[in-house]
């Protein structure tokens, strides 16, 4: 049954992957000519023509698509068609950057924002409820770009406690970290909050106090393992969004991540730059959502039996 | 000194007081039953005992609980938590939402034995099989490591007394512990109670709506009405000779089997014919993407409804009852056979071709609360079916409207309001209203007054009798209910496993069953007459149905209905044969149909 559910997620994943391939490849090559962007203006058609036929944008589309896909299984993702580095080594250049920017962020919204949701569930209705959820509605309607700026012009400008750009040290590190992190803490304060307050009030809650156990005992052996489940789905879409959708805070911060070399290469038409990073951005998805399916099979086994469930109604 | 008595209690949730000056005691080794219909402040009680009604965000406003020599409406959250699941222990209604659903089973129950006394890994492993065995839940050992989706619902609650008795409390409240399980389950359940109850010498407080339930189950008997005791008295002085008026009416509502079937309507053209009917559903397969077994539902049933005529049909929860109800109004796809609806053939027809004589016949659902649109006003819903139809102008919708609430008995100024400030029963009327817009010729009423209190559950049945004899109206009438069926039906049949086993005149069904199932189901309906409680383990022993979930592809086992009297036909069956064993399995003959049917879908997806 385990055999079964995990190969059904894999074959999944690998269709999401093939189909998302696929999409950014067709997507860029109907969008528009490289060589429009990348050769002056007034370059003649014969220039123009030798670097189609260098590149391959001569041949068929499915010619391309499939030496592409016969290039990709080997690990190659192509050149740049800028700065002529391999797309891989760019893109690996900038990913620990991104990762340790994204992963900061989200250790900060896990330490503030489960802890905060849960007391704010099991306090409901009390002063520290309300505390918290009116913070966490500035904390998720505040934008990125302004509240980067707010914290730059408060510790960097006046204080002069932490370096406004960069990413050199820890210091770096913190102001950028908290701005990516903050929405997505009281994003999920919120989230965990009425996640919990829903098993709270579940039968199964009372039966807990029934038998005698402690209000702890509660909260973490009986509630936390329920609610875990809908909090594990948010957190696989956002960790996708931390990889791929620091582009405002990177820009805010200058630092040198995936998300700020995406939207360059975006800009100048640099498809192979393009397509490595869709696909690792991708790749970061697809992978947190197999896990996130896996940890569902693990925490909650009505999941396993999957849709014979139905049929026993 | 009584175990737990209960002085001058008053419960108030908000502003709304729930409970007024409740006195009661229970002696050691007693079973006492709080009877009453919803709002009575029976569910209340049992929650002010454990000190649970604060957490419901409810209050003790006044008078004493003591268990002994404590006093419950004094004791700290510190005291209270020795108590609860140890020397009081609670049974709660619905045993799939009552028990932790990521938790498996053994887990839980020995969580209770870990809290209260100090016994963790091999020894409470050992106490839990112990406390599993002593429900007689078949395979101990196997259910240690399982989760409460994967049992019936007779396991579970089995589990759940496990869980309950784990501690051997002085006193077990019981919170309406059978009225989510079908009667053969029910049967089991109660007996277990009362042979626990007899090994341990612990006092019961068994709250319930249902007086069937009572007149099996208690010694004494406190009748609760709105928040106030009505009567107390020994169970057979209530049956005997009820004192208060509220109690006459209870007993008088409640269903008893045997009290009667409406008179045989003239025989005329059936208005719903179904031929060979059978509907199944593709489970999925062991690999991805590989075809599946198919669970067959329902499985090459035949009957008809004639005009005027009442049709019960009756059966436990999984059996078909309701797949078979939505396929013959084509609200679900059929595989085989053929439905007509006052001689027109349903089956075959496109969406479009079927719309027209949709308005031929109704449906009215279990859930009045859930089926009505909460934004639509009274006059609107009612009139809801006729306007799409075509049968009502928007300008005649309010003298519809009217006309038809008048009809269900409620008053026209009831059509500017909206569904949420009706009661239950009102809903359902307004349910019914719905369905009589378009003048249909048949209702489908799936389990109608199951979700009712039976003082309501009556007035609808008396209802839907009044609008048959007014505009000889059929019905096919469902219910798990069998004396609530014999009440409205002129003909019942008894569905078991997607096939009907036995059809009839319901005084030929009922005096004569043919079928062994149908007698089973009969011997497990408590009879509301404690003098005629009986041991309720004698009851007949059953060949399984056939399979329900079969390859792909794979016909089941054809079985004819035999005649077995006038206009009474049942399945063959080669019973009474002993049960072949199973390795391992010792299984309680009480829960056993019900477990293997629910078993079934489950284990064709291992």
């Amino acid at each position: 049954m385990m055999l079964q559910f995990l190969a059904t997620k894999t074959i999944r994943a690998a269709l999401t992957m093939w189909l998302v391939i696929t999409f950014v490849f067709i997507v860029l090559r109907i969008s528009g000519d490289p060589t429009d962007i990348l050769l002056p203006d007034d370059a003649s058609d014969a220039v123009r023509n030798f670097y189609r036929a260098k590149w391959g944008l001569d041949r068929p589309l499915w010619d391309q698509y499939l030496s592409y896909w016969s290039a990709l299984l080997t690990g190659d993702f192509g050149i740049s068609l800028r700065n002529n580095l391999p797309a891989w080594d760019m893109v690996m250049d900038r990913a620990p950057k991104t990762l340790l920017l994204g992963g900061t962020a989200l250790g900060f919204s896990l330490a503030i924002g489960l802890p905060l949701g849960i007391l704010a569930a099991w306090w409901r209705g009390s002063s520290l409820d309300r505390a918290v959820m009116t913070t966490a509605v500035f904390g998720f309607s505040m934008p990125n770009f302004f509240l980067g700026i707010l914290l730059i012009l408060t510790f960097s400008l006046h204080l002069r406690w932490l370096p406004s750009s960069g990413s050199e040290t820890a210091a770096h590190l913190i102001l950028p970290a908290f701005t990516l992190g903050t929405a997505f803490a009281a994003q999920l304060a919120r989230f965990t909050r009425s996640a919990m307050i829903d098993v709270l009030t579940k039968p199964y809650m009372t039966t807990a106090k029934s038998k005698g156990a402690s209000e702890a005992r509660r909260v973490f052996a009986h509630a936390v393992p329920n609610a875990s489940v809908p909090i594990a789905t948010i957190l696989g879409l956002k960790v996708g969004e931390l990889i791929g959708g620091a582009v405002v805070t990177e820009t805010v911060f200058a630092w040198p991540g995936l998300g700020r070399l995406l939207v360059h290469a975006v800009a100048v038409r640099d498809l192979a730059v393009v397509q490595a990073i869709l696909i690792l951005i991708a790749a970061t998805m697809v992978a947190t959502n197999l896990l996130v399916d896996l940890y569902y099979g693990w925490a909650d086994p009505r999941v396993r039996v999957g849709r014979t469930k139905g049929a026993r109604a | 000194m009584p175990l737990l008595s209960v002085e001058n209690l008053s419960l108030a949730f908000g502003s709304h007081v729930a409970l007024r000056g409740l006195s009661f005691a229970v002696e050691p080794g007693e079973t006492v039953a709080l009877v009453g219909e919803s709002g009575s402040g029976k569910s209340a009680t049992a929650l002010a005992l454990m000190r649970l009604i604060e957490r419901d965000g409810g209050q003790i406003t006044a008078g004493r609980i003591r268990l002994r020599d404590t006093d419950l409406t004094a004791a700290s959250e510190a005291q209270m938590r020795r108590i609860r699941g140890n020397r009081i222990a609670m049974v709660f209604q619905e045993p799939m939402t009552a028990l932790n659903p990521v938790m498996p089973l053994g887990a839980q129950v020995a969580e209770v034995l870990r809290l209260h006394r100090g016994l963790d890994g091999a020894a409470a492993h050992a106490a839990v099989i112990e406390a599993f065995a002593r429900v007689r839940i078949p395979q101990p050992e196997l259910r240690y490591g399982q989760f409460a989706h994967e049992l019936s619902g007779g396991l579970r609650q089995r589990v759940m007394i496990a869980m309950a008795l784990a501690c051997q409390p002085d006193l077990l409240i019981a919170d309406e512990p059978t009225t989510a399980l079908d009667v053969t389950t029910q049967a089991g359940i109660l007996s277990l109670i009362k042979t626990l109850q007899a090994d341990t010498g612990m006092a019961v407080l068994f709250i319930t709506h249902d007086m069937g339930v009572v007149a099996e189950i208690a010694d004494r008997v406190v009748v609760l009405r709105q928040g106030e005791k009505m009567e107390e008295a020994p169970v057979t002085r209530i049956f005997r000779a009820p004192q208060a008026d509220y109690t006459r009416m209870l007993m008088a509502a409640t269903p008893r089997l045997g009290s009667g079937a409406p008179a045989a309507p003239r025989p005329s053209d059936p208005v719903l014919q179904v031929e060979n009917l059978s509907v199944r559903f593709a489970l999925p397969g062991a690999m991805p993407f590989a075809p599946g077994p198919e669970f067959h539902a329902v499985r090459d049933v035949s009957f008809s409804v004639g005009r005027g005529e009442t049709l019960g049909l009756v059966g436990e929860s999984g059996c078909g009852k309701s797949t078979l109800a939505r396929a013959c109004l084509r609200l679900i796809g059929v595989d085989a056979g053929q439905v007509r609806l006052c001689g027109d053939p349903l089956t075959g027809l496109s969406a479009a071709q079927m719309r027209p004589l949709r308005r031929r016949a109704q449906m009215v659902f279990q859930d009045p609360y859930a089926s009505l649109n909460p934004r639509l006003t009274v006059a609107d819903l009612i009139t809801e079916p006729a306007l799409i139809h075509g049968t009502v102008t928007r300008a005649g919708r309010h003298d519809l409207a009217e006309e038809l609430l008048e009809k269900v008995g409620l008053e026209a100024a009831a059509m500017t309001r909206f569904a949420h400030q009706f009661s239950g029963g009102q809903r359902q009327r307004l349910c019914i209203a719905r369905a009589l817009s378009v003048r249909p010729a048949l209702i489908v009423a799936d389990e109608p007054v199951s979700a009712l209190d039976v003082s309501v559950a009556r007035q609808i049945t008396d209802l839907l009798a009044r609008l048959q004899a007014e505009d000889g109206l059929s019905f096919l009438f469902i219910s798990h209910d069998i004396a609530v069926v014999e009440r409205v039906s002129h003909r019942i049949a008894v569905m078991q496993a997607g096939r009907i086993v036995e059809i009839g005149p319901t005084d030929r069904v009922l005096a004569a069953p043919a079928h062994p199932y149908t007698r089973r189901l009969l011997a497990a309906v408590p009879v509301p007459d404690p003098a005629k409680r009986g041991p309720m383990t004698a009851m007949p022993d059953l060949m399984p149905p056939p399979p329900a979930i079969l390859p792909r592809g794979t016909r089941p086992v054809r079985e004819v209905l035999m005649a077995v009297g006038p206009r009474h036909f049942a399945l063959a069956s080669n019973d009474p044969a002993p049960l072949p064993p199973r390795a391992g399995a010792e299984r309680d003959p009480v829960d056993r149909v019900t477990h293997h049917m629910a078993a079934q879908p489950a284990g064709a997806g291992s």
